[in-house]
């Protein structure tokens, strides 16, 4: 029978060694014995204490491979360390003995003791996690530019070691002390360290306490009592050390009158100044034809003609020169533009734009549209597939497209695929064969061109090739005619 | 002298957090990793978010959620800050709200800040206001906590910009499940404004996660993503409704989260909108759903197909109310099955399911190993086979509903 003493501080990096020694002599789980810093003996038949060989970790012997573990024990064990069940380390040292022979263990969640040890490092975190959240600081004054706090908490398990490290992250900029029974960490300067617990000490209220209390109060919905679910993620024993739960008992006594009342009230009348400001602030209502480029996108905004305002996150205006001499016609917006809120952006868009440039087309001073303004689309899983519109939709949008034409009067218009081609000369039919000429509209001189999308779908490099040619050829007309 | 201040203070606290405890919200995680080991600065973000107390409503603690101000032009029938209505009003300045903030942080009360504001005078002025108190935060404070800011639809491009390099989440709430219904109960909201005002921060954070031609990486836009929040039970929509609309917002603009919050009472109601009594448990039945959606490969069709006149069975969970419409499917062999069926067994959770599939691959898993993994035997037995438990007849007995739904209750005759 051999006894291991392990410290209070450090317990972790004691045991892994310990353990290593052990099983370098092969000492069977049965004969070790586990003590923890000053606890009671607990094996009645324990022979005389021999102390571990702390200061110096067991090296492994000459000719004997030090002991693997499988990826993911030292995580557990780390853990598992710090619960406060005296049988943690046996029920450890017993497991990594076993894993020798079946390393698969690891990841068996139905074997009996994994689950109890990974019950054991579940309780660990959550008692870490509530410790996160539960400790709470009080003013303890300045000391050379640095701020003080310190706090008083009772953990489960011996969770202040682990757990420190994550307040040094979080209060890099103030020096704190958290007490505990078990081990107490102190910050200061930037430098932690671990001493042993301690009694409570007796700290001063704190003027932000009355704050929070406040706080606690009001953001509590006494339509909603959740007593349970309160409770269960934040158990009473915490209570005694956080200033808000001295009020909680208040709180759910009145909870029930206090919503009863509510439901109860007569509704009251509107103060006096809620009348003017209304007033002012709803907008003006209308449906004639805008007069200006701003109004017009305004009213686009709330536009309702069809039912692709629905799924569509926003209707897309044009954009441009009020008085460019082209106006640009395109299909509908993409998954982009209507993200955006922009006309072109997209694929096809960029595409276009360097098109353009070569053509010496500048973007700037022409106006671009679109003949549909809402995103049309069939959903497929979480991306949007385009969906062409329908004659309706684009009869409906074309309202919008007129007004745009009255407001801009461009000298030309580029009509770019068969939508646009439809909405503006009413035919859709033929539009390859009608592609680089002029038509004359009613809306003035269209030239028709493909929509610049055409070029993204053809299935070859050559093709594609050869119809950007084409497309730049029109633009480049379509340039001198509006220089001319 | 102090004390007058700290008087004045606590009032202004008490009318803004109770203006602000409607919003549902609370996560703080999934952000940038951030520290102040350096020393030079306050806070921390890692990945998972504290909730660092809970109110007797059972909803947690995390972030001080307050409103800049609850004064509002808007008149939303919803809403305890309606114009209309006669609440008590205030106004936090920018430093008070700054100071609030880091003395609670500083305390460990708190992860970071959630602001959300009424508008007042223009929704420009209201979200500099807002920016302001986020850079104040950032620049002077050097605060590194969790920041979630309410951002107004109609505010200019540019403060949104602000906005998100500032704060971890931004939000902006969509309200009521349809646009008749925020129409009708938010007359002064645009639901195409709100969609454009998502889609923009969509746009912007896909943009901030492109790395310029110098492979430069620029600067993180609302690292947590986007949420929202609907009210459920206020205007006429069934669950159908509601979730086709999560499904959409989902899809649409990669929400982060979309929260169900059911209507409860507020002070000083509105005449357009009768009080109810919360409706808790649909509220609850519309997160079940919604997690089914994002995490179990549920369809929504499938979950509102077995729900009769398209609202959640209140007495049973989704999954368990669709397994008892296909018992077909069932049982399910433990052994064999693959993960798509095995997470739509009620009882399952997906990290029940990842556990079977680590360990059935070294050897066959016997009903007491599933208990060791964390299933909830009690509603999974019916649905299952594996060594040492088949169902029978279970799986086809008629009362099969009657043993999870809770028991009938009689009615009041008076």
């Amino acid at each position: 029978m051999e006894t291991i003493h392990l410290p209070r501080i450090g317990t972790a990096q004691a045991w892994r060694d310990a353990a290593r020694g052990l099983m370098l002599r092969e000492v069977p789980p049965e004969d070790a014995l586990w003590r923890f810093a000053d606890e009671s003996q607990t094996d009645l038949f324990a022979c005389p204490v021999r102390a571990a060989n702390r200061a110096a970790p067991a090296r492994a012997p000459a000719g004997r491979t030090p002991p693997s573990v499988p990826k993911g024990f030292l995580d557990l064990a780390n853990t598992v360390v710090w619960h406060a069940d005296p049988e943690r380390f046996a029920r450890l040292y017993d497991f990594l003995c076993r894993l020798q022979d079946n390393p698969r263990l690891i990841s068996d969640r139905g074997d009996a003791d994994l689950a109890r040890l990974r019950t054991m490092e579940k309780n660990v975190r959550r008692c870490a996690h509530k410790m996160k959240a539960f400790v709470r600081f009080r003013d303890v004054g300045d000391a050379a530019g640095r701020r003080r706090f310190a706090a008083w908490f009772e953990p489960t398990h011996h969770t202040v070691e682990p757990t420190a490290p994550f307040f040094t992250r979080r209060f890099g900029d103030m020096d704190w002390i958290i007490a505990t029974p078990d081990v107490t960490a102190r910050f200061e300067d930037g430098r932690l360290t671990l001493e042993d617990g301690q009694p409570k000490p007796d700290l001063p209220e704190d003027g932000a306490e009355e704050l929070w209390g406040t706080y606690f109060r009001n953001i509590f919905n006494p339509a909603r009592l959740k007593v349970q679910a309160m409770c269960s993620e934040m158990p009473r024993k915490y209570w005694k050390n956080m200033p808000e739960a001295r009020h909680i008992p208040d709180l759910i006594a009145h909870a029930g009158e206090r919503a009863l009342e509510m439901q109860l009230a007569a509704p009251t009348l509107p103060p006096q100044r809620a009348e003017k400001i209304l007033k002012q602030a709803r907008m003006p209502q209308g449906c004639t034809m805008p007069q200006t480029q701003s109004g017009l996108t305004r009213e686009l905004r709330g536009c309702a003609r069809c039912p692709l305002h629905r799924d569509a996150t926003q209707a897309v205006p044009g954009e441009g020169p009020a008085d460019a001499r082209l106006m640009i016609v395109g299909e509908q917006p993409g998954d982009h533009e209507d993200l955006a809120g922009r006309p072109f952006v997209g694929p096809a868009g960029q595409l276009f734009d360097r098109v353009a440039g070569e053509a010496g087309l500048d973007r700037q001073a022409v106006y671009v549209t679109n003949a549909v303004k809402h995103f049309k689309f069939r959903r497929q899983g979480k991306r949007r597939l385009h969906q062409p519109p329908n004659r309706t939709e684009i009869e409906h949008c074309k309202w919008w497209l007129e007004a745009e034409i009255a407001l801009v009067k461009p000298k030309l218009i580029l009509s770019m695929g068969a939508t646009a081609l439809q909405s503006l000369t009413g035919r859709r039919e033929g539009l390859l064969k009608r592609r680089g000429r002029v038509e004359d509209t009613r809306h003035g001189r269209v030239f028709v061109t493909v929509h610049p999308s055409y070029l993204l779908r053809l299935p070859t490099a050559a093709l594609r090739e050869a119809e950007t040619v084409k497309f730049r050829d029109d633009l480049a007309q379509v340039t001198e005619m509006i220089a001319a | 002298m102090m004390n007058i201040m700290v008087m004045s203070l606590n009032k202004k606290l008490a009318i803004l957090s109770d203006a602000a405890r409607y919003d549902a919200s609370c996560a703080s995680s999934g952000t940038a990793r951030r520290d102040s080991r350096d020393g030079k600065g306050l806070g921390s973000t890692e990945g998972s978010g504290i909730c660092h107390a809970y109110a007797p409503d059972g909803r947690c603690i995390s972030l001080l959620k307050i409103l800049m101000t609850n004064f509002c032009i808007y008149d939303c029938a919803y809403c305890v800050n309606r114009v209309s209505s006669n609440t008590p009003r205030a106004r936090f300045s920018v430093e008070e709200v700054v100071h609030l903030t880091t003395e609670f942080y500083r305390r460990n009360y708190i992860e970071g800040l959630f602001l959300s504001s009424g508008i007042i005078r223009s929704p420009d002025k209201t979200m500099e206001d807002m920016v302001q108190i986020a850079r104040t935060l950032r620049e002077r404070e050097n605060f590194r906590g969790y920041i979630h800011l309410k951002t107004i639809p109609d505010a200019a491009p540019d403060l949104i910009e602000q906005a998100g390099l500032f704060a971890d989440r931004l939000s902006i709430n969509v309200e009521l499940p349809t646009d008749a219904a925020v129409q009708a109960y938010a007359p002064e909201k645009n639901p195409g404004t709100i969609r454009a005002a998502m889609g923009d921060v969509k746009a912007r954070r896909v943009a901030s996660k492109e790395r310029s031609h110098t492979g430069k990486r620029p600067p993180k836009f609302a690292p947590a993503g986007q949420s929202t929040q609907m009210i459920v039970g206020a205007d006429g929509s069934n669950d159908a409704t509601i979730l086709g609309q999560a499904t959409r917002l989902y899809g649409d603009f990669g929400l982060k989260r979309v929260y169900y919050s059911a209507f409860s009472p507020i002070p000083d109601a509105s005449r357009k909108l009768p009080l109810i009594k919360p409706p808790l448990a649909r509220e609850h039945r519309l997160y079940q759903a919604d997690w089914l959606l994002r995490f179990y490969g549920f369809d929504v069709d499938e979950i509102t197909g077995v729900a009769p006149g398209g609202n959640l069975d209140l007495d049973l969970d989704p999954k368990l109310a669709w397994a008892l419409a296909h018992r077909a499917l069932f049982p399910v062999d433990v052994q064999r099955a693959d993960r798509e069926m095995l997470l739509r067994v009620p009882g399952f959770g997906t990290r029940t399911v990842g556990r079977i599939l680590t360990t059935r691959r070294h050897r066959t898993l016997r009903y007491e190993d599933l208990q060791r993994m964390g299933a909830a035997l009690k509603k999974a037995r019916p649905f299952i086979t594996v060594r040492g438990w088949t169902p029978g007849a279970l799986t086809d007995s008629a009362d099969l509903r009657a043993r999870f739904a809770p028991p009938p209750e009689q009615l009041q005759l008076i």
